[in-house]
């Protein structure tokens, strides 16, 4: 507890943050280069989809990086709310756009490779549009930090936000199944094991954790210029103070 | 539990007394029927198939536009700054205004939709399998409509902002309840499923809307 506390001080973190980003955008760069050159020219095309099958690479961690940012969001919305902890709301709001592009990307390249595949960029197939849901939710929580002022108002009510699309995010899984299944079933978090080849799983994996370390290395920056964007506020309403 | 039952007839005799409540909300359900087959066309056959769903969103968009009511009278007039200062607890309030607006907006319209079937040519098998869903299923569009208002109370202009933060959490009460009033052409198994399906969604939003609607309350009037 004491450790988590310590870096309610902005400036420690900010120690931290300098210190941890060049080795994270390090990381983030290597696995990319590995994780592309593996998917683009090792793994083998598949028989049926042929090339195209590669767009999965993309594809596939940018919807887990999507739902993945969520729960951090909405984690740090909870600490927010709990602890009343100043930087998790600062986590929490920065987390939203990073997370916004990443749902973004999976769907546009969905769509890109079921033109090919299903013949149509769009089909109402329950895993599109639970995707599409989790992306207006990501649309509203920024649209309700925006359009609340007073900063500390804006930072719980959109913790509240937050934590009600996190509850129900599970809930229009569900439903949303239940009405229409065409996508293929999970295939790779399974209970017996991974149901595709280790060629295409391993590039798969790698990219993943590409995708984890680039929304940190994100995270971390965007983290930063929103504790310099605070202090800026503080310190001109503190100069309009002495005027 | 008295002051509880006072605050839920106040805002039924305001609901009431007022006007411009429930008649409006029907009548821009009225609105949302004429400009359907509008836009779609006048085929009946397509009309009848497309009847439940149309049914659906019009009750799903008049329950929500009619929820800014909640809270924001209040708001302006101080009544929400007593009520936050008395012996209720907000989440208790947020639970008694959201019934309100149940009982005054969701259940007339709940009750008069299916009736207003007959303008899309709706199968007359499916009046009471919809009456039924719409009825459970208004509970919860009300309940996240308060919510809704809740968020946005203090703000200049809430209503477009509102319809982004609640329609994508209508999802599973629009699914289950087409579901559930699709009686006659899937089959009693799946409808009698999807009900208790309905059902189960409605009591999570009855129990996690007041908490969610009584802290965003909180945050304002501080």
């Amino acid at each position: 507890m004491a450790r988590f506390e310590k870096f309610a001080n902005p400036t420690q973190f900010l120690r931290l943050q300098g210190f941890l980003q060049p080795w994270v955008t390090a990381i983030t760069i290597i696995l990319f280069v590995v994780g592309l050159y593996l998917s683009l020219f090792v793994a083998p095309a598949d028989y049926q989809q042929k090339e195209t099958v590669r767009i999965m690479f993309v594809h596939v961690p940018a919807a887990w990086a999507g739902l993945m940012v969520y729960t951090v969001m909405a984690l740090s919305s909870a600490v927010a709310i709990i602890f009343r902890h100043p930087l998790a709301d600062v986590a929490a709001k920065s987390a939203a756009p990073i997370g916004l592009a990443f749902t973004f990307l999976s769907l546009v390249t969905g769509a890109l490779w079921g033109k090919p595949m299903w013949g149509t960029y769009w089909v109402w197939d329950a895993r599109l549009t639970s995707m599409f849901v989790l992306f207006l939710l990501y649309l509203g929580y920024m649209a309700i930090w925006q359009a609340i002022e007073d900063p500390h108002r804006a930072a719980r009510i959109s913790s509240i936000v937050a934590l009600v699309g996190f509850i129900n995010v599970p809930i229009i899984k569900f439903s949303v199944d239940w009405w229409n299944t065409l996508h293929q079933p999970a295939s790779v978090f399974k209970m017996n094991g991974p149901a595709i080849s280790p060629s295409i799983l391993i590039p798969l994996l790698v990219m993943g954790a590409a995708y984890s370390f680039l929304f940190l290395a994100l995270h971390l920056l965007a983290l930063k210029t929103e504790v310099n964007a605070r202090k800026l506020r503080q310190m001109q309403l503190a100069e309009a103070g002495k005027v | 539990m008295k002051p509880v039952i006072a605050i839920l007839k106040r805002d039924l005799l305001l609901a009431w007394r007022q006007g411009g409540g429930v008649g409006t909300a029907i009548g821009f359900f009225l609105t949302v029927m004429v400009l359907l087959p509008l836009g779609i066309g006048p085929d009946l056959g397509l009309l009848q198939k497309i009847a439940p769903g149309g049914l659906w969103i019009a009750l799903l968009l008049s329950v929500l536009l009619s929820a800014d009511r909640i809270y924001q009278i209040d708001y302006d007039d101080g009544s929400l700054e007593q009520m936050t200062l008395g012996p209720v607890p907000l989440e208790l309030v947020a639970g008694a205004k959201a019934m309100a607006h149940w009982l005054s907006s969701g259940l007339p319209l709940a009750i008069a939709a299916p009736f207003l079937g007959f303008l899309l040519n709706l199968d007359t098998k499916l009046i009471l399998p919809l009456l039924g869903a719409m009825v459970l299923g208004s509970i919860g569009l009300s309940l996240l409509a308060s919510l809704g208002a809740a968020v946005t109370v203090g703000l200049r202009k809430g209503g477009l902002l509102v319809s982004l933060l609640v329609l994508p959490l209508y999802v599973p009460v629009l699914i289950f309840g087409i579901s559930a009033s699709a009686a006659g052409q899937a089959g009693p198994d799946i409808s009698g499923s999807s009900f208790i399906i309905l059902l189960a969604v409605t009591l999570v939003i009855v129990v996690v809307t007041p908490i969610a609607s009584g802290a965003a309350l909180r945050t304002f009037m501080r």
